[in-house]
């Protein structure tokens, strides 16, 4: 289970393992996103006490890359590819199938399934690819994405 | 008796369609039947529609088994895989694959063929030559070699990699850096996460020369975060290079200090852009940078810094083995040695092909390809990502070399070739293309931040058929102001597959919107 809720000792201690040094900002909001989901306005205070940044530099930095969301996520993240080389294949299809199915728009939760878009896996070759919970899948007809997505749910 | 090798590669694109599946099941049947295995997970030799690529070795040879899936396992042993046994997925030898034969191995080389964490087996295949190569003739040796080759930057702009690397070597600095682009984030290529899966000590030789050369003791990758399996594969590299005094101080005694930091990307398209990733490599938002001045003058932390695609570096390394003029021998006029082609979309068989430039589009798309995966006409494809521009199947004829792309309002990129059948909507792709630029660009300028907004707006009242001649020339226009006065080349380059659009599918803003 992923906590959603973001824990300030944590945060900390991340911190500190990129040695506080404030050209590591991005790298700690990523590995804040990987473990918590999200940042928090809370986080972004913190963040900017603990690396001795201004509160609008941290707060520009999360808006400013599509990984940072400063909205909790589900429990579980589908990303489908919205490039060209999926386009190709039925990715525009796909992900009408894919927001019939979770009952969400792209940036959408429903469920405690969040739908979001992302331009290229680099699995080109085997489009149309998805990302379910960090993990790549290629060749994803409509009738395979129920498959996954009933394996996620399954999951829990 | 030694136990069986069978390979299954631990490989995006392979992961992605079953690999892992497939080698959980083949040792279970193994050990079911008793069979003594050594299951080694190896890179992808890049003929992804064969994946999953199953390999087992007899009597030295690696007999290959293409499309396999776990339920395909128990057949496979029933059949004596570890004999290389006949089965409807057996293909024969690797080497006799077709797809892989007449390519241009020159920086893939060890992709698919080695196990890519295993330092015994890089050293076995010419692992860190390159660099002991380096440290007996000195950094001006290098550099030459690196001229010589003629070699250009493979992330797409074509910038003289020995031009690059002279500079940075010539600026004095009490610090330089090497920066490796891995925020491969154009549709249709996947050539640097290939590398990076099959070949990860490869590149950190390649960065570990570049550093030499130059006079650089640290080195960046930027690895984007939508590949965390590279960045694992990438991450567990780094260490065994470590571990065996491969990176660090005083590397094998040569009195040469090479370290790298691996940094993840967070989601920003625009940070494949040189400057744009120096600053998110500072920690900073993914904003473009003005030049001059120069990165190898004033690049990361305003040191001079080496920026270099993965491609780029990773060639380096047989260039000082082979000599420069051995690469400069291969391709035509100004594009010379390879490019890793990389074959996606509605393609019957997509994956990597590395070949000398001047190949034609047409060889690459119909002998390996094989047309589309639909079975329909080719309508359109676009190269080198989503600000290169869309061809006619009437212009498949082009030879792959810059100069002859510029000529056309084209360019190779990266080497993303997706192709599109005839079902595609070319008004819509146009729209995409500003869209994407509009959710990409980094706001610095102008041209780029509105002009994707107000090129939208306008392609939608193009598509709706309001005032077209009027809305045409609008558009045009607009695509002349976004190239000529953008600051970089998202905004400056979008305009390349709307103006494609225009110039050869036009009807389709006649026609679009009227299917669902």
């Amino acid at each position: 289970m992923t906590e959603r809720r973001i824990d300030k000792d944590t945060t900390s201690e991340i911190v500190r393992q990129f040695g506080a040094r404030p050209e590591m900002l991005v790298q700690i909001l990523q590995t804040i996103v990987m473990r918590f989901g999200w940042v928090s306005e809370d986080t972004i205070r913190q963040l900017a006490v603990e690396l001795n940044l201004s509160r609008a530099d941290v707060y520009g930095v999360v808006t400013y890359y599509h990984d940072f969301r400063t909205e909790p996520p589900g429990q579980h993240i589908v990303k489908i590819c919205q490039a060209e080389a999926c386009q190709a294949m039925g990715g525009r299809e796909l992900t009408d199938h894919a927001r019939a199915l979770l009952g969400a728009n792209l940036h959408a939760t429903n469920a405690d399934v969040t739908l979001e878009p992302v331009y290229c896996l680099g699995n080109c070759a085997c489009a149309p690819a998805v990302m379910i919970n960090g993990k790549t899948h290629g060749r994803v007809s409509e009738g395979r994405f129920d498959e996954l997505v009933d394996a996620m749910k399954a999951n829990n | 008796m030694s136990a069986t090798r069978i390979y299954v590669p631990r490989e995006t694109a392979a992961v992605s369609v079953g690999a892992d599946e497939v080698a959980l099941e083949i040792a279970r049947e193994a050990k079911r039947s008793g069979t003594s295995i050594r299951l080694i997970r190896n890179g992808s030799w890049g003929a992804t529609w064969l994946e999953p690529l199953v390999e087992v070795e007899v009597d030295g040879v690696r007999i290959a088994y293409g499309n396999v899936t776990k339920e395909d396992v128990a057949g496979m042993f029933a059949a004596d895989l570890p004999n290389g046994g006949e089965h409807e997925r057996r293909l024969g030898p690797i080497t006799e694959v077709p797809y892989l034969i007449g390519q241009d191995r020159w920086t893939f080389w060890r992709c698919g063929l080695t196990e890519p964490l295993s330092i015994d087996d890089f050293l076995a295949h010419q692992g860190f030559k390159a660099l002991q190569q380096a440290f007996a003739d000195g950094p001006d040796a290098v550099l030459d070699a690196v001229a010589d080759s003629g070699l250009r930057g493979r992330g797409g702009a074509g910038f003289p990699t020995g031009i690059k690397w002279r500079t940075v070597a010539a600026t004095e600095a009490d610090q330089k850096y090497i920066a490796c682009n891995a925020d491969e984030g154009d549709s249709g290529t996947f050539s640097d996460r290939m590398l990076m899966e099959g070949d990860p000590l490869g590149l950190i030789e390649s960065m570990a020369i570049a550093g030499f050369a130059v006079g650089a003791s640290k080195g960046y990758i930027y690895l984007r975060s939508e590949y965390p399996l590279t960045h694992s594969i990438l991450s567990r590299a780094l260490d065994v290079a470590r571990e065996n005094g491969w990176l660090g101080d005083n590397i094998q005694g040569s009195g040469f200090d090479f370290e790298i930091e691996l940094h993840l990307g967070a989601g920003s398209y625009v940070c494949g852009e040189e400057t744009a990733m120096l600053e998110s490599l500072e920690g900073k938002k993914g904003i473009v940078r003005y030049k001059p001045p120069l990165p190898a003058h004033e690049g990361l932390f305003g040191k001079p810094t080496v920026v270099n695609n993965v491609v780029t570096l990773a060639s380096v390394p047989n260039i000082v083995n082979l000599g420069g003029e051995r690469y400069a021998g291969m391709g035509i006029n100004r594009s010379k040695g390879t490019l890793a082609f990389q074959l996606a979309g509605n393609i019957r068989r997509g994956g990597l092909v590395e070949k000398s430039f001047g190949v034609t589009l047409r060889e690459l798309i119909d002998d390996w390809g094989g047309g589309t995966a639909s079975g329909r006409p080719v309508k359109a494809v676009q190269v080198g990502g989503p600000l290169g521009a869309y061809l006619t199947a009437e212009q498949l004829d082009i030879s792959l070399d810059y100069e002859a792309f510029t000529e056309i309002g084209a360019m190779i990129g990266h080497g993303g070739i997706v192709v599109f059948d005839d079902t595609v909507d070319m008004a819509q792709q146009a729209r995409f293309a500003m869209e994407f630029c509009a959710i990409e660009s980094c706001g610095k300028c102008t041209p780029c931040r509105i002009g994707s907004t107000r090129g939208v707006e306008v392609i939608d009242r193009l598509i709706a058929g309001e005032n077209r001649e009027e809305n045409y020339d609008l558009l045009v226009e607009l695509c002349d102001t976004m190239e000529h006065a953008s600051l970089c080349a998202m905004g400056g380059m979008t305009p390349y597959p709307v103006r494609s659009v225009l110039n050869h599918f036009a009807e389709d803003f006649a026609s679009s919107g009227d299917e669902p």
